[in-house]
């Protein structure tokens, strides 16, 4: 069973690429239909992902994570922004939404809610395929088989029923779910979130696995730094609706540059008694996404903030050690006294006490 | 993996393991609940009554007796004594049974559909449509049931369709309700949104993933309103808007034998108390199929 079969550009061209996502979600209007305005959710996200990478996407909760990959999945349709699948745009002739939803599939994160407490394991998992056309025999033989590659034994469970399971055999069901379709790319939104942190080794184990041997491509959400940089390749750092940082994993985590993701770094716990912070690394909660701050949405809590932060946005920029970053410090010749000069020079940074 | 495998059970069965299933379960609880089994039972002799009534019945329900009109429970040849046409009042009831249930169980298997069906739809696509189809629901609301009932049927005119017709009508309203609400309920599930992100149409998941879920709790809802369409089919027989004499049915026996109720109050209380057992039947079996579907999972 290979899954690289329907491959149509070249191993460079990206595998998804998103341009300019955005969805806002009104909020109810009162008795007089005045409006009471919008939540930003996902406001004019752009990147690629590409074939065979996995991709992690962290951020603090409310940042638009969710809504990113519900979005991506065409569960909630984009006020703005087009999604190009494998060089296709979604939803055009080439690539009509029920071709796209065949290539990409989601793992969600509660693994209860996510299976039909009617039917059977196999039943779940060979839904979708007959959907897709695939008579009832095969897919549930089909159904079968995924059951045995996620590591649960179809002869114990491929007719039982949700509740009967734990909490991590339920998720490798919906990873099996969600490999029916033969689909090369995987969104797993906050899909390990909620398991044991062993049974969640185990899942993030047999996740690689998967990806070796079908070649998949995971979009890999988590609020969970640690497990992000286990599994990804590259990582995107969302605040409040926007991309702020986007780039290599290691680089990232080595020589995180925009302020959020350095303050976000700073709060992995760590057992080293001398390397323990005392003061939190970021103070209170991100701001309301339905009136969000002026310019630079870090802003208000950011440490090095002044006064261009607040007055224009910063976008995407390359920085120092080639990822991308949305913050006036790496814009060469801005008006931010930590900006790099002209000619790109850095300038050493104070940091206001 | 493997490793993963082996930790599960060494030895695997050659067959595949089947679990019980959600209805199995279910009967099996039902069937530890005494009073519920209890109310099955009555239930079950009700129904047999009411097919095989006129066959188990002593005597001829149309066969009146001028000279033993109104005599007491117990009077020779007549256990339950007779009515005020001096038929026999066991005999009566026996074949009553069958109009009976069949003006209460009708009207709630109609407005189960219809309601079900309203309410899914409303439920499933929500938006707008489901604003615009509840809110006319809505407007049955106004009237109590009783009052509704009576109206439509006197509008339609007397009989027994009309007020079978009548009584559907009361009933889909919070059929529909019970079924939207449910289902809402269910559309917000994760599973829900993983079919969708499977590229199934609407119908499909409705019709896998919704049905299912949905069905059990509208059924009991509607178990329990056969107990209320007994007493609106007889309250419309006993205003003379339902069933015509001198067909038995309770209802119309209760209205023709209240001018015996100085004379005779056992006799006159008799269709009453069947009403009544019915009622409590229905309403004791829904409370049963109720918790034995509360699946703590």
């Amino acid at each position: 069973m290979t899954l690289a079969n329907d491959a149509v550009g070249g191993s460079t061209q990206p595998m998804l690429s998103v341009r300019g996502l955005v969805k806002h979600f009104p909020l109810k209007k009162d008795l007089l239909g005045r409006g009471a305005g919008v939540v930003r959710a996902v406001d004019g996200v752009s990147f690629d992902v590409f074939k065979g990478e996995t991709l992690g996407v962290v951020g603090e909760s409310g940042c638009g994570k969710s809504t990113t990959a519900r979005l991506l999945m065409q569960l909630i349709t984009p006020d703005k922004g087009e999604l190009v699948f494998d060089g296709q745009t979604v939803g055009s002739k080439s690539l009509p939404l029920k071709d796209y939803r065949r290539q990409a599939q989601m793992v969600f994160q509660d693994s209860y809610a996510s299976l039909n407490p009617r039917l059977t394991m196999e039943d779940s998992i060979a839904f979708s395929p007959m959907v897709h056309g695939l008579p009832e025999r095969e897919a549930i033989e089909r159904a079968r088989d995924l059951l045995e590659r996620v590591g649960l034994a179809p002869q114990r469970f491929a007719e039982r029923y949700p509740h009967e399971l734990s909490g991590g055999q339920r998720q490798r069901v919906n990873i099996a779910r969600a490999l029916a379709l033969q689909s090369r790319l995987i969104i797993l939104d906050e899909a390990v979130s909620a398991l044991d942190k062993s049974v969640e080794a185990q899942v993030l184990n047999l996740l690689l696995d998967l990806k070796e041997a079908f070649g998949l491509t995971y979009i890999f959400i988590s609020h969970d730094l640690n497990v992000v940089r286990f599994m990804s390749d590259r990582v995107m750092v969302m605040y409040l609706g926007q991309v702020v940082e986007l780039g290599d994993s290691e680089t990232l985590f080595k020589h995180a540059a925009h302020p959020y993701t350095q303050a976000l770094l700073s709060s992995i716990p760590t057992l080293d008694p001398d390397r323990r912070t005392e003061t939190p690394p970021l103070a209170g909660d991100p701001p309301n996404p339905i009136n969000p701050p002026s310019g630079c949405r870090f802003h208000t809590r950011c440490v090095h903030a002044q006064a261009i932060c607040s007055e224009k946005m910063p976008v995407l920029a390359l920085a120092q050690h080639g990822q991308q970053v949305a913050c006036w410090m790496h814009v060469a010749g801005a008006a931010h006294t930590g900006a790099p000069d002209a000619q790109g020079m850095f300038k050493p940074l104070e940091v206001a006490a | 993996m493997t490793s993963l495998n082996a930790a599960a059970s060494p030895v695997l069965p050659l067959v595949y393991e089947r679990s019980a299933g959600y209805w199995e379960t279910v009967g099996r609880r039902f069937l530890r609940d005494k009073v519920a089994v209890g109310a099955a039972l009555v239930v079950l002799l009700l129904m047999v009554l009411a097919v095989f009534g006129p066959w188990l019945a002593p005597m001829d329900p149309y066969q009146s007796a001028m000279l033993k009109r109104l005599k007491p429970i117990g009077f020779e040849g007549h256990p339950l004594g007779t009515d005020e046409l001096g038929r026999d009042m066991l005999t009566r009831l026996m074949v009553g049974a069958k109009l009976s249930l069949f003006m209460g169980i009708t009207p709630v298997v109609c407005a189960f559909f219809i309601g079900s069906l309203i309410g899914i739809t409303a439920g499933y696509t929500g938006g707008w449509v489901n604003s615009v189809m509840m809110r006319t629901i809505d407007v049955f609301y106004a009237f109590p049931s009783v009052l509704l009932a009576i109206a439509l049927s006197g509008a339609l005119g007397a009989g027994i369709t009309n007020s079978l017709i009548s009584l559907t009508i009361v009933f889909i309203p919070p059929l529909a309700r019970v079924a939207e609400s449910v289902t809402t309920q269910i559309r917000e599930r994760d599973f829900v949104e993983a079919a969708r992100a499977s590229g199934a149409s609407a119908f499909t998941i409705v019709r896998v993933h919704v049905l299912g879920n949905v069905l059990g709790p509208i059924f009991v809802y509607a178990t329990s309103l056969i107990a209320v369409s007994m007493i609106l089919a007889s309250g419309l027989s006993f205003l003379g808007l339902g069933v015509k004499p001198p067909e038995p049915e309770w209802g119309l026996m209760l209205n023709t034998l209240r001018t015996a109720i100085y004379s005779q109050p056992w006799i006159a209380a008799l269709p009453g108390a069947m009403i009544f057992m019915t009622s409590i039947a229905f309403n004791l079996l829904a409370d049963g199929l109720r918790s034995a579907m509360e699946i703590k999972q």
